[in-house]
């Protein structure tokens, strides 16, 4: 069946077709390739994507009260919401509590409810500490430990921790909670907080970003037009905070800008400002940015200096010799040429400083606090589910931001010095 | 950069304007970072230069001598065997310095074998899904380290409890914290080594080929020699990268893992001793060194591969 | 990778065998510091087990963390009241019985020997505390020092930041002392909604001017750094920087919000019979006479109070400085505890957002 055509393929010293030894060298050298960058990615899936997407799972699951609390979560998912509890409910509520006393789970079956409804930790353990006292009729009987029992609003609480699986840590990420009814509404204003420190953030973010845009400029147009060897040896200047630990940069800022410090002391000295009149700009919002600039300029340098660097002089020499005022000339044909290293060190600056922890927790004092922050004081007060809720919060931002830097400009285009 | 001879008045006034700017820029730039040497050897325990400074006296080591004596058992005793004994125990400053430069390099190892590893497969034409991998390599600089390090305690609390098993634990041990910065470290090592290979004649590699040297011959002889600028520069951003994390040692490590930055954490928090300006001194001296090294290799690099400054 | 493999098995081995002692986990600064001179070197002295100190801002929260992922490497720690009773409840903490503590120097049993409430489920109180406020009394003086907490608030006759601790508890109660709500009342106020409104309008008067702090180390700094003229701390740390310091710090009783300190052992610390043993000998009259050499707070055993206590200066007499003394309890609140188990967590989200608006 072999025709002319087939005959007349090119093949390989072997006799292979030439078509199909070609495609299988390129599925080997794709496969070895793969297999370089394999133990890599096996070790950043293994060690940092896993533990994220592990973390991020607790914010939608608390087992806290569906784990302690059997008998009622049955009972909870068996009738619809809104169903007045009967003696049944009552009764499977005093097992668990039977239960719970003798496991010691009270306070953690109460704490998940407390999320939902505030205040309601101190009725778990209450009534646990008489558990064993619960006789029937149980419905009396818990009524009589507290009337709080009676109240539909701990039994809608307690329907939304009867799953393991729960929103109730997004919806309060987003300043929500739920109403008596099965309904959701907003916070009282007095309450709300997150979503007016996430927009906070970005917009402080997108300040900071601004102001190394506006410092980095002039430095990295200086820096690509010198003669090579002054700008290496100004690049120095630029590259020895970008080596330095970034907790040596935090401390000499207090240092400087503290109530007593160098900044305030020669400005008193100078006679510029009176003694008792000192500027306040360390623990506040006005630190959190100095020394964030500060600790990002470089990032905002590096990409705009190799933009730079390579724009040919002779095109502005050019736009002048057409009659281009220096205005014109750096607006239409210097500034454009910029943009992809604008767009690199704008993007980058503002992912890592939507991120940044360190410096707001050591400068940031009252209104210097970032959404980072919350993360971590949800942290300390033990509440790794609404943590983790704000960190996909932020994550989300983050990867977003990611996303984009990476159609614009390529992760690749990643420089570093 | 000089004024073209065309420049009219307001342009000459703009430019020297400009020089003023940057020259400020430079002065925020650089002066936090020289303002701690001086004040690191003041001898009182203030933060502001005064000229008691100046007076004999004034100037000394005292806030070192602290470094070295703070958390020891007996400080007082005189500097014999044992007292230096004593101090490579026991000083507070000392053991941090200790574990630092280990879990740095440990951390260095392996974030430089395997991100040189993955940023030689990356470079190459015929890399699959090139696009996403490198996105996903390059996230742990990205992701929030707060984030990171929250997933981090929980997995290592109990690392083969994502499979349901139990397998002892990684926080409070060296190994976790070095596991953790060398994740940290991975995304500046395929960074430095990509960009080295970006420069690299992939003809190089076949000519090596056609005149007979096994991939193994090629590697050792042709490849690395040329990359290893870059590798190197890699693994010194690898290890600055660790020797300055703090949160994820926070989060991860035990009493006995306390590296210099959490030391350094403690202080800032309670108060800024002038103990922390003398530490501040001995990293800000240590950055200059690295950095010295990473121009040097650039140079080298560049030179290497042909490529020359205008 | 096999030497990689057999690397890390090395390192791991190591790090495990490098732990064989009792970690305490405290506060640090000078109370961690005071801990360490009076508990943790004479113990090991006497028992030879080693111990070792760490700290935290704040030690339950790491204790949480760890037993709840199963993952335990502190032997001791000192939290307070609300949390060692939180813990306790959650099933976190150790139990420990009374009858097993140590009797006092003087015979009596340790449940008749320590002070109502100071021993608990899981907890035993190291120490009686305060949070109170100190000015710097080179800047007021005489007439012109503050005296009652409602001098804290009043900007007017004593200008300057204030330093005050960021979170809402013994904030809050401040708040409403320094309103003139009479300490017996201020928990009934601030579990209506009015009352917590009250107290945040309190703090909204002076909001501008605070400087928040979270490291009990830091309010001394503060006042010497001159960033506050006045400002809450733990009483121990004030009294610290004036006696061992000269530090020209005053403190003011009036106001004062007490309550105890207890030492826990967290549920399935590694060496669970040492630790154990660490805190009866830390509780025992000995021991709490031995922290009060190095920090004013009141040890919460009677015969513990028995014979005057010293500083170790040698000459400083403890009594007057402590919490307990009756001339520092006239307006003093007893920090409760069931209170802010139940209401730290929406409380504190109240504060932080109060504290993010402007």
């Amino acid at each position: 069946m072999t025709d002319l055509a087939a005959n007349a393929l090119l093949t390989t010293a072997d006799g292979r077709p030439l078509k199909s030894a070609l495609a299988a060298a390129q599925v080997r050298a794709k496969r070895r390739a793969f297999l370089l960058v394999l133990p890599l990615l096996l070790f950043v899936l293994l060690t940092f994507v896993v533990p994220i997407g592990q973390m991020l799972h607790r914010s939608v699951y608390h087992d806290g009260f569906s784990a302690n609390a059997p008998a009622v979560s049955a009972w909870l998912a068996a009738h619809p919401a809104g169903t007045a509890p009967d003696e049944a409910a009552y009764a499977a509520l005093a097992e668990d509590f039977k239960a719970m006393k003798a496991a010691k789970t009270a306070g953690e079956a109460g704490t998940r409810v407390n999320y939902t409804l505030p205040e309601s930790r101190s009725l778990f353990t209450k009534t646990a500490r008489v558990a064993d006292d619960l006789a029937p009729p149980y419905r009396e009987a818990l009524l009589a430990v507290d009337a709080k029992w009676g109240d539909p609003l701990v039994w809608e609480a307690m329907r939304s921790a009867s799953s393991a699986y729960t929103s109730d840590f997004y919806l309060s990420g987003l300043d929500m909670e739920r109403t008596a009814d099965g309904g959701i509404e907003r916070v009282p204003p007095k309450e709300r907080i997150y979503v007016y420190l996430y927009l906070k953030t970005f917009a402080l973010s997108a300040l900071i970003t601004f102001i190394c845009l506006l410092l980095a400029f002039p430095v990295a147009h200086l820096l690509a037009t010198l003669p090579m060897a002054k700008a290496n040896l100004l690049m120095i200047l630029v590259l020895l905070p970008f080596w330095t630990s970034l907790l040596v940069r935090t401390t000499s800022w207090m240092v400087l800008l503290q109530g007593q410090g160098v900044v305030n002391n020669t400005l008193v000295a100078l006679g510029l400002i009176k003694d008792e009149s000192r500027l306040s700009m360390m623990y506040n919002q006005t630190g959190t940015i100095i020394v964030m600039v500060h600790i990002l300029l470089p990032f905002m340098i590096l990409p705009l200096y190799s933009v730079m660097r390579v724009i040919p002089p002779s095109y502005a020499r050019a736009a002048r010799s057409l009659g281009a005022t220096s205005w014109t000339t750096f607006r239409r044909i210097y500034l454009p040429q910029t943009l992809p290293g604008i767009g690199a060190g704008a993007l980058l600056v503002f992912i890592l400083a939507v991120g940044y922890y360190i410096t707001p927790a050591l400068v940031g004092g009252a209104d210097g606090q970032l959404f980072s922050n919350l993360i971590q004081f949800h942290m300390t007060k033990s509440n790794w589910s609404m943590a983790a809720a704000l960190s996909a919060m932020l994550l989300l931002g983050v990867l977003l931001l990611y996303w984009l830097y990476d159609r614009l400009v390529g992760i690749d285009k990643l420089k570093l010095g | 950069m000089a004024l073209p001879t065309y420049a009219s008045p307001l342009e000459r006034a703009w430019h020297y304007a400009y020089l003023v700017i940057c020259v400020a820029i430079f002065i925020f730039l650089i002066s936090p970072i020289l303002i701690v040497i001086p004040l690191s050897f003041n001898t009182e325990p203030y933060f502001s230069f005064s000229w008691k400074m100046l007076e004999p006296g004034g100037l000394g080591g005292r806030w070192y001598d602290e470094l070295l004596t703070y958390g020891m058992q007996a400080p007082e005793a005189p500097r014999d065997g044992s007292w230096f004994g004593d101090m490579w125990r026991n000083a507070a400053w000392v053991k941090a310095a200790k574990n630092s430069v280990w879990i740095g390099l440990w951390a260095t190892v392996f974030a430089t074998v395997l991100g040189t590893l993955a940023a030689l497969g990356l470079s190459r034409p015929e890399m699959p899904y090139r696009r996403v991998i490198m996105a996903v390599l390059i996230s742990p600089m990205i992701v929030p380290i707060i984030i990171i390090a929250t997933g981090l305690f929980f997995f290592y609390s109990n690392p083969c409890g994502v499979v349901g098993l139990s397998c002892g634990r990684l926080t409070s041990t060296y190994l976790g914290v070095i596991l953790a910065h060398t994740a940290l470290g991975i995304p500046f090592v395929i960074i430095t080594v990509t960009a080295t290979l970006s420069g690299f004649d992939q003809s190089l590699i076949r000519a090596a080929a056609s005149l007979g040297a096994n991939p193994r011959t090629t590697f050792f002889k042709v490849i690395m020699p040329l990359i290893l600028p870059g590798v190197i520069s890699g693994a010194l951003f690898a290890f600055v990268t660790s020797f300055d994390e703090v949160v994820a040692v926070l989060f991860l490590a035990g009493p006995d893992q306390q590296t210099i930055p959490r030391q350094m954490w403690n202080g800032i928090r309670e108060q800024i001793s002038p103990a922390i300006l003398a530490v501040a001194t001995i990293l800000v001296v240590i950055s200059i060194g690295l950095l010295a090294t990473v121009e040097l290799l650039r140079r080298r690099s560049d030179r290497l591969r042909g490529v020359t400054g205008r | 990778m096999k030497k990689i493999l057999i690397l890390s098995t090395a390192l791991c081995g190591m790090a495990y065998a490098a732990n064989a002692e009792v970690v305490v986990l405290s506060w640090g600064g000078s109370y961690g510091g005071a801990q360490t001179e009076a508990h943790l070197k004479p113990f090991t002295a006497k028992t030879g087990i080693p111990t070792t100190m760490t700290d935290s801002d704040n030690p339950a929260t790491p204790i949480k963390a760890q037993v709840e992922a199963g993952n335990v490497t502190v032997d001791v720690a000192s939290v307070e009241y609300a949390d060692a009773i939180r813990l306790c409840d959650e099933g976190l903490l150790e139990p420990i019985d009374i009858n097993s503590l140590p009797a006092g120097a003087d015979g009596t049993p340790a449940a008749e020997d320590f002070l109502a409430g100071a021993v608990t489920d899981c907890g035993v109180s190291t120490d009686i505390w305060a949070n109170i406020f100190a000015y710097d009394s080179t800047k007021f003086s005489g007439d012109a020092a503050p005296k009652t907490v409602a001098d804290f608030f009043d900007l007017e006759k004593f200008p300057g930041k204030r330093g005050l601790k960021k979170g809402a508890k013994a904030v809050l109660e401040f708040a409403l002392l320094g309103d003139g709500v009479p300490a017996s009342e201020v928990y009934a106020t601030l579990s209506t909604p009015e009352g917590v409104d009250r107290a945040f309008a309190k703090l909204d008067t002076i909001k501008k001017d605070v400087v928040w702090w979270e490291a009990g180390a830091q309010p001394p700094q503060l006042l010497a750094d001159g960033e506050v003229a006045m400002t809450t701390a733990y009483n121990g740390r004030i009294f610290n920087a004036v006696i061992t310091e000269g530090k020209p710090f005053s403190i003011i009783w009036d106001g004062q919000i007490y309550e105890n300190e207890m030492y826990v052992i967290p549920k399935g610390a590694p060496h669970m019979e040492d630790a154990l043993e660490f805190v009866k000998y830390a509780t025992s009259t000995e021991g709490l006479r031995a922290q009060a050499q190095y920090i004013s707070y009141g040890p919460a055993r009677k015969s513990a109070l028995k014979d005057e206590l010293l500083f170790n200066d040698g000459k400083t007499v403890m009594g007057p400085h402590l919490p307990t003394a009756p001339e520092n309890m006239t307006n003093a609140l007893e920090s409760n505890f069931e209170f802010w188990v139940d209401k730290d967590a929406e409380l504190n989200e109240r504060f932080n957002a109060w504290l993010a608006s402007n």
